[in-house]
């Protein structure tokens, strides 16, 4: 979907998942599947009378992400107070950062590359999570709205892109990157539930910005965007306008909502958060990091090329994904066969992982199971349809190679009689193209593919065709005389 | 009965006073006063007989003791107290226990201090009269038909009237020193950052410091010793040594150097409380300081600037009191949370409390933010150039602490500006972050004037040494107050 003149900017917010404490209290930042509210503590609570004290490792894994994309981190950020009332945040107000009315966020600019194109990043802060509200049953049909404050207090960093993108494609393979690029940072897990959530703002050519809140997953954006696209685009059409407005992605219904208009706009009253200093950071401290820093995707693309010897597009692919990326690594490690180890990656395991849509740390299988069965495969124990059997059976049942051929019995067969047999069982069977092979030895082949599919491709293909070739010239000699 | 608590720690380490007869007396002599003054929201009478008799048990033994050893305390009850209720004189936090002790309180009980309860204030410290509580005004000892100032009156009051040894406070644009003056004690807000704030319930952070209400300069050097630290939980205290400021008690102000700002003794200052602080410092300059006039022109704007910033951060500072999680919940519950929320606010916060509310969302809103919350931090940093210019020539700066004396009760509730008024010379110091007491300087026509005594960041040292030396020379300044 690309219309003309539709700009696309996202708001991103990522879970600092690194992090063992929240971002201004010691509280365990670990609750995901816990029993609600009890990693709380009057600071996150906001109760009367305490104080936000900032976790420094925050501010150096956001430091991190900065550098990574490229950004200019602010020598003196500001935390600034973000006003409105909701009954997921304790106090009320977010503790936040602002580039406005004297506000500095942790870092300005920087830039994603995606697909030959260049997205250019605003700001990136530092902030804290609301909790989380639930509901029994369905929103409609409780009478209660349950609190859970587990997450509130959460480190969370906001990236805002300028609005460079023009399809829900580029949105989707600019999150994706970014995930890739915090998943190599170590900073935070984008597979975990809710750890990484946008809004997204769309115009088109002839409408007003609208923004588009809740899109709970990345798996979400396109589906979000290409709707609001759709809506504003007969809108326009039709000749009604796209008025500046704010909507809410229904996840459910799959389809936007009006939440407020222009005139409604929230007003945030922001100012400066005064029970926190402005916090000083050095060159020195963002030079330390820099020295830290991981090997970044675009980086570890090019090494796959150049060490790997692997096409472009295979590294392109591979390092999309961090563990993907590290699991192709783990089979090179093991066995010197880059490239038909990333044709496996990439032909196998990508699409098993696309049709389950899993996570690859879902897959039950180590780069070692991989490995052992390419070198079944070169070693001739095993045909490559064994392999690709052996693979798909693995990744169901996460038994170890061997014991996947030991059970099916599916190890080549080397055995001349059993051979000889099954030719035989297979010549019988295909009268006519027996008489046709006589005459034109080429169709020997289709008698092969009968025969190995026969045998589910255990027999040793070799083997088998000079078994089929030699009766072929023994019926021919009988046929002579 | 001795009034001092440097006094009474001595008589109590020589074992010639019983802590548990000590506190016994005060709770007899709060039972006598209370009922014309009513300084206490909450008295914890049980907890501090409890402490006293472990005190004595510990003198008995011959165990070290600590600075404040056995001396009662009446804390102001917008200081977290682990488990005696915290009401910040409101309906919203009537019942309100708070889980944790606040910085300040656990440096107390370290020091062997006992808490006697917790006094009246105006609610969530907004006001000059602590009239506005909700548990009904604070009478000043001096006169039961006035005020005792605000917003620590209960803490001024029962220092007043010997229902406390010592007594803490907090000061956000002259809530210690306004009392202070007002009762005839002394009160001193220090340098912002140096007490932790950590356990205060805020009105406006950048503004506030906790600080000690005595009856003398001492008192106050030693209570200041015992409540200053660099604490972890509070992101502004600063990281600097504990110092025994008892060491400053020095009766000796040679060669120091006065300024009198003019903008002091401004439009609505009294005649009486202008002649008896020219009396101060000219009985300073007869002990040997020198002084002078001068002026700090951004001064003019210090009150406007001061009730935008503290109004503002209060609007947000008391957003969390929502009624979900603590605090007064209206009984009915078959509403939604935007209804339950508005609904909590309509009744658990007084007038006052909502009118500043109101300004301050006003002050922050988009399209008036600039008008009003920056240009207020702009006169702020102008405020402070002008301080910090100021102290280059002057060690001291001196001043009226209150424009006039305590006004009768009812007098100035209708008319919210004269109120605020009142605080247009404490406001400056809260807004510069700079140390400032407020010493007795004599009665006009039986009222207590204070003089104000202001010192460049963390130079409270010169300010007690002045402050002593003062009272030192000038003790008829100082009545007793012991009916
Ligand atoms: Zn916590």
């Amino acid at each position: 979907m690309k219309a003309s003149g539709t700009r696309i900017g996202l708001e991103v917010h990522c879970q600092l998942t690194n992090l063992k404490t929240k971002l201004f209290c010691s509280c365990s930042s670990d609750y995901r599947g816990k029993a609600p509210n009890i990693y709380i503590c009057p600071i996150c609570m906001g109760m009367p009378g305490t104080l936000p004290v900032l976790n420094k490792k925050a501010v150096e894994d956001a430091m991190m992400v900065a550098i990574a994309l490229g950004a200019k981190i602010s020598g003196e950020m500001l935390f600034f107070r973000k006003n409105y009332f909701y009954p997921d945040m304790p106090k009320n107000f977010q503790i936040s950062q602002y580039d406005k009315a004297g506000g500095v966020p942790l870092a300005l600019g920087g830039f994603v590359q995606i697909d030959g194109k260049g997205v250019r990043i605003r700001r990136i802060q530092l902030e804290e999570d609301p909790g989380k509200l639930s509901y029994e049953g369905t929103i409609e049909s409780s009478t209660h709205t349950l609190v859970d404050y587990n997450r509130a207090g959460i480190a969370l960093i906001e990236i805002v892109t300028e609005p460079d993108m023009s399809s829900p494609k580029e949105a989707r393979l600019f999150l994706e990157k970014l995930r890739s690029i915090l998943e190599h940072l170590g900073v935070s897990d984008g597979s975990l539930e809710g750890s990484m959530r946008c809004d997204a703002n769309i115009s088109l050519k002839g409408g007003k910005r609208v923004e588009v809140k809740n899109i709970s997953s990345f798996k979400e954006v396109e589906r979000a965007l290409s709707f609001e696209i759709t809506r504003q685009k007969s809108l326009i059409e039709r000749g009604l306008g796209v008025g500046q407005e704010t909507r809410h992605w229904d996840e459910v219904r799959r389809i936007t909502v009006s939440l407020r208009t222009k005139e409604e706009e929230q007003d945030y009253r922001y100012f400066p958060e005064p029970d926190l200093v402005p916090f000083v950071i050095t060159e020195e401290q963002t030079r330390d990091i820099e020295r830290r820093m991981p090997e970044l995707p675009d980086k570890r693309r090019r090494r796959f090329i150049e060490q790997y010897h692997l096409l472009p597009q295979s590294a392109e692919i591979l390092t999309r994904v961090k563990a993907i990326a590290d699991f192709f690594e783990g089979c090179a490690k093991l066995y010197n066969k880059p490239i038909d180890i990333s044709n496996w990656v990439i032909g196998e395991l990508l699409p098993h992982i696309r049709d389950k849509s899993i996570g690859i740390d879902e897959l039950r299988i180590t780069p070692k199971h991989l490995v052992d069965i390419l070198k079944l495969m070169d070693d001739g124990t095993i045909s490559r349809e064994t392999a690709r059997f052996v693979l798909q059976n693995t990744l169901s049942t996460g038994k170890m190679p061997y014991e996947v051929i030991e059970e099916r019995g599916v190890k080549r067969v080397v055995d001349r009689d059993y051979v000889k047999k099954m030719v035989e069982k297979v010549l019988e069977e295909h009268p006519r193209a027996v008489k046709d092979a006589l005459v034109d030895r080429k169709v020997a082949n289709y008698l092969m593919g009968k025969l190995m599919k026969m045998t589910e491709g255990r027999l040793d293909p070799k083997l088998a065709g000079e078994m089929i070739k030699r009766r072929l010239s023994e019926l021919s000699k009988s046929a002579t005389f | 009965m001795e009034l001092s608590a440097y006094k009474l720690v001595g008589r109590i380490r020589a074992k010639e006073l019983r802590v548990e007869d000590y506190i016994s007396s005060l709770y007899d002599r709060i039972k006598r006063m209370e009922k014309s003054v009513h300084a206490y929201i909450t008295l914890t009478k049980d907890l501090a007989l409890k402490r006293a008799r472990e005190i004595d048990k510990k003198i008995e033994r011959g165990d070290r003791t600590g600075r404040l050893c056995g001396i009662g305390i009446a804390v102001k009850d917008n200081i977290c107290t682990k488990g005696i209720r915290t009401t910040c004189a409101s309906h919203m936090l009537e019942s309100f226990l708070p889980p944790y002790d606040a910085t300040v309180i656990r440096h107390i009980d370290d020091e062997d201090g006992i808490v006697l309860g917790k006094t009246n204030m105006d609610e969530f410290a907004m006001g000059s009269s602590t009239e506005y509580s909700y548990f009904g005004p604070t009478r000043n000892p001096w006169d039961f038909d006035r005020v005792p100032g605000g917003s620590s009156g209960g803490s001024a009051a029962a220092v007043a009237s010997s229902m406390a040894t010592l007594a803490l406070g907090s000061d956000t644009g002259g809530s210690i020193r306004c009392p202070a003056s007002f009762c005839s004690t002394v009160g001193l807000k220090p340098t912002y950052g140096l007490v932790s704030r950590y356990g205060l319930i805020a009105y406006a952070n950048s503004l506030e410091q906790i600080g000690p209400i005595t009856g003398n300069v001492e008192d106050c050097a030693l209570l200041l010793s015992c409540i200053t630290s660099h604490d972890s939980l509070d992101s502004t205290s600063v990281n600097k040594p504990e110092e025994d400021y008892t060491k400053h008690l020095i009766d000796d102000v040679n060669g120091i150097r006065i300024g009198v700002p003019r903008e002091f003794f401004g439009e609505g200052t009294q005649d009486s409380v202008e002649k008896m602080v020219w009396n101060g410092v000219l009985g300073l300059e007869g002990i040997g300081a020198n002084y002078e006039e001068t002026t700090l022109k951004s001064l003019q704007y210090a009150l406007p600037a001061y009730y935008i910033i503290a109004m503002s951060e209060a609007s947000s500072n008391l957003a969390r009191y929502d009624g979900l999680r603590y605090g007064y919940r209206i009984p009915d519950k078959s509403y939604d949370w935007g209804t339950v929320f508005l609904k909590d606010r309509r009744f658990g916060f007084g007038f006052e409390v909502k009118r500043r509310i109101i300004l301050g969302t006003f002050a922050l809103s988009a399209g008036y933010h600039d008008e009003y919350y920056l240009k207020a931090q702009k006169v702020r940093t102008l405020i402070k150039r002008d301080f910090e210019m100021a102290f280059k020539k002057f060690d001291v700066l001196i001043g009226p602490t209150m424009p006039i004396p305590p006004f009768r009760i009812g007098e100035k509730v209708r008319d919210p500006l004269e109120m605020y008024m009142c605080d247009v010379d404490t406001v400056p110091s809260n807004l510069a972050g700079i140390p400032s007491i407020s010493v007795q300087c004599g009665f006009s026509k039986g009222l207590p004037i204070g003089i104000q005594m202001m010192a460049p960041p963390f130079r409270e040292d010169v300010l007690l040494r002045v402050a002593f030396s003062f009272q030192r020379n000038f003790p008829t300044l100082a009545k007793v107050r012991d009916k």
